[in-house]
C-alpha cells in the first residue's frame, strides 16, 4: 500500500482534530505550493527531507522507440529531487525488498 | 524556498487554520512522508509525482583520506519520479531561474 494524499489527510484529521475539509485543504495546498514555486523556477528547500532542484537540459538526439525514426528531444526544463541527510541516513537501512 | 517560507505562502492561501496549526501539520506531512519510505512504502501523489526506494548492492569503497578499501553494505536510497502534471508545468514555466 502507497501512502497518498487521504492517508495524509486522515493523519492530520486525528492527530491534529482539523476537520476532514481542512486537512485535505492542507495537504492539497503543501503540495500545490510547491509545484507552483518549482514553476516559477525557483528551488524548494525542506530539511529533514530534501531538495527539489530544477536542471535546464539541451536539446539531444534520441529515436521513437518504436519506428526507430531519429526525433530530437528538445532542450527542457526537468526537476530533481535530492534527499537530505537525515531522509538518507533514515532509509538506508531498510531491510526486505519490495522494489 | 524554505520549509518556513512554504508554510507562510500555505497560510496566506487559507483563513481558518493559524500559521502555528500550519506549520504543525507540515511538519507532520513530512514526518508521516519519511516514515513511510523508512518503512519501504512508496509515496504516490497524483499530479506531483511518486516517491520510492532504489536499492543499491555492497560494493567496495575506498578512503579517499588513507587510500584503504573498505565494504560498503547494501543500502536503499531515495528516488523521486515527478508526476505529468509537475513535469509539464515546470517545463513550460518562465525561462529563467530565479535561487
Amino acid at each position: 500500500m502507497a501512502l497518498t494524499k487521504a492517508t495524509m489527510a486522515e493523519k492530520l484529521f486525528y492527530d491534529m482534530g482539523l476537520n476532514k475539509r481542512e486537512a485535505k485543504e492542507i495537504v492539497d495546498l503543501f503540495f500545490e505550493e510547491v509545484r507552483t514555486a518549482l514553476e516559477r523556477g525557483e528551488q524548494i528547500k525542506l530539511s529533514g527531507f530534501g531538495n527539489f532542484d530544477l536542471r535546464d537540459k539541451n536539446e539531444r538526439p534520441g529515436r521513437n522507440p518504436k519506428t526507430g525514426e531519429e526525433i530530437p528531444i528538445t532542450a527542457r526544463r526537468v526537476v530533481t529531487f535530492k534527499p537530505g541527510q537525515k531522509l538518507r541516513a533514515r532509509v538506508e537501512s531498510y531491510v526486505g525488498s519490495d522494489e | 524556498m524554505t520549509k518556513s517560507k512554504l508554510i507562510g505562502a500555505i497560510a496566506q492561501k487559507q483563513t481558518q487554520l493559524s500559521q502555528k496549526d500550519i506549520d504543525l501539520a507540515v511538519k507532520t506531512l513530512l514526518e508521516q512522508m519519511v516514515q513511510s519510505l523508512e518503512n519501504g512504502e512508496r509515496i504516490e501523489i497524483r499530479g506531483f509525482g511518486s516517491f520510492s526506494l532504489h536499492y543499491r548492492p555492497p560494493r567496495k569503497g575506498r578512503n579517499p583520506k588513507t587510500g584503504e578499501t573498505v565494504d560498503l553494505p547494501e543500502k536503499y536510497v531515495p528516488h523521486f519520479k515527478p508526476g505529468k502534471e509537475l513535469r509539464d508545468r515546470v517545463n513550460k514555466g518562465g525561462g529563467y531561474r530565479v535561487y
